[in-house]
């Protein structure tokens, strides 16, 4: 249990460390080592981790972090797995902190982040185009339109995040329902 | 309330209502952030991003470390990122727990097919609120004389067309740009 608990501690510590991309990749990593090297979790257990991990709120990353170590140790394989995740970005970010102050300031460092918003921008417009388009091709009249009209309130009216969010769980929750009834007649 | 605490419950509702990682947190920590607490304007909003976005790690909890530590010190980074993924580890253990008595759970899958359209949305306007800034002087779409900075657009595009077409990592896609709009501002 100690060797194991440490070993978590340890996998999560490092993958969260040098992950760079975001929850998807790190989903990834978290099964090569504890699917493929480790073998204490078998793949199609896995898959279904992975499943849990992507749909919950929360970041993704301590998300896998909490259903792995909850699968290996129980309850302290989730405290410790957790732990493990956060620490990287804390210790980072906080020493990030303590610079912006300095940097903001700076006229070469402003420059720098000036123009790296740019890239931010295109980044971010790559990964929505990616997503819209994997909507758009589902052919689903109710989607698009619960996209088009969720930009227009967001972006035009200010319409609060988590009003949206709700509204559109409710949506599917009801067509869901619907559907199923559906069928059962 | 004190700091810590609104910094506490400002972060627990990202971390509830981040649905589909990363990006999608976005609009929810700006919503918090900038607009209900003016704890980051929105131009140093952006600055996190790009710092989230160069750095490893959740960008919920970079952000949380970060404004924490900006408004309140160790301690409001801290008591910022419990808050963060509280929710997490509330509901992804449940979850677990009953996934491992039911193997199953369709409900909320079909949940999640309405979600996605919209969180698409808003992390696509969340994007338009780094872009536009950059890219028109005046922070809002306009072609007055002076207002369309021309490097910023020139750049967004190069990067759109180096991220699509030549699938270069986009941490390197944004390095370049930095590294060129440092480069023109020593040259100039």
């Amino acid at each position: 249990m100690k060797d194991k608990l440490r070993t978590l501690f340890f996998s999560t510590l490092y993958l969260s460390a040098f992950t760079f991309g975001g929850g998807y990749v790190i989903i990834t990593l978290l099964k090569n080592k504890f699917v493929d090297e480790l073998k204490w979790i078998d793949e199609e257990e896995m898959l279904d981790y992975v499943a849990i991990a992507q749909s919950s709120p929360g970041p993704i990353a301590v998300n896998g972090a909490i259903v792995i170590g909850y699968k290996i140790c129980g309850i302290p394989g989730i405290a410790v797995a957790v732990f493990g995740a956060i620490i990287p970005p804390f210790v980072i970010l906080t020493v990030v902190s303590a610079f912006y102050t300095i940097f903001k300031t700076n006229p070469y460092i402003q420059s720098l982040l000036f123009g790296m918003k740019a890239g931010v921008s295109a980044v971010i417009v790559s990964v929505v185009w990616d997503m819209a388009f994997g909507i758009v091709k589902k052919k689903d009249l109710l989607l698009i339109i619960v996209m088009i009209l969720s930009f227009v309130l967001n972006y035009y009216f200010k319409v609060n995040a988590v009003l949206l969010i709700f509204a559109s769980l409710i949506i599917g929750v009801f067509r869901s329902l619907i559907l199923s009834r559906g069928k059962r007649v | 309330m004190s700091i810590y605490l609104e910094l506490f419950f400002a972060f627990l509702q990202v971390g509830a209502f981040s649905f589909g990682g990363g990006y999608a947190a976005m609009p929810l920590i700006s919503g918090q952030v900038v607009d209900k607490y003016g704890w980051l304007s929105s131009s140093e909003f952006a600055d996190l991003v790009t710092i989230a976005e160069m750095t490893p790690g959740p960008i919920a909890v970079n952000a949380a470390t970060f404004v924490g530590n900006q408004t309140a010190g160790i301690l409001g980074a801290t008591v910022a990122t419990i808050g963060v993924i509280l929710p997490s580890c509330i509901f992804v253990t449940v979850l677990a727990l009953l996934y491992a008595r039911y193997k199953e759970m369709p409900l909320l899958k079909d949940a999640l097919i309405s979600l996605r359209p919209a969180v698409v949305s808003m992390i696509f306007a969340a994007g338009l609120s780094i872009l536009i800034p950059t890219v028109f002087k005046s922070g809002s779409i306009g072609f007055s004389e002076g207002n369309l900075s021309i490097r910023p657009l020139v750049l967004f595009v190069l990067s759109v067309f180096a991220l699509r077409k030549l699938k270069l990592n986009p941490i390197l896609v944004m390095v370049m740009c930095g590294v060129v709009e440092l480069a023109v501002y020593l040259v100039l």
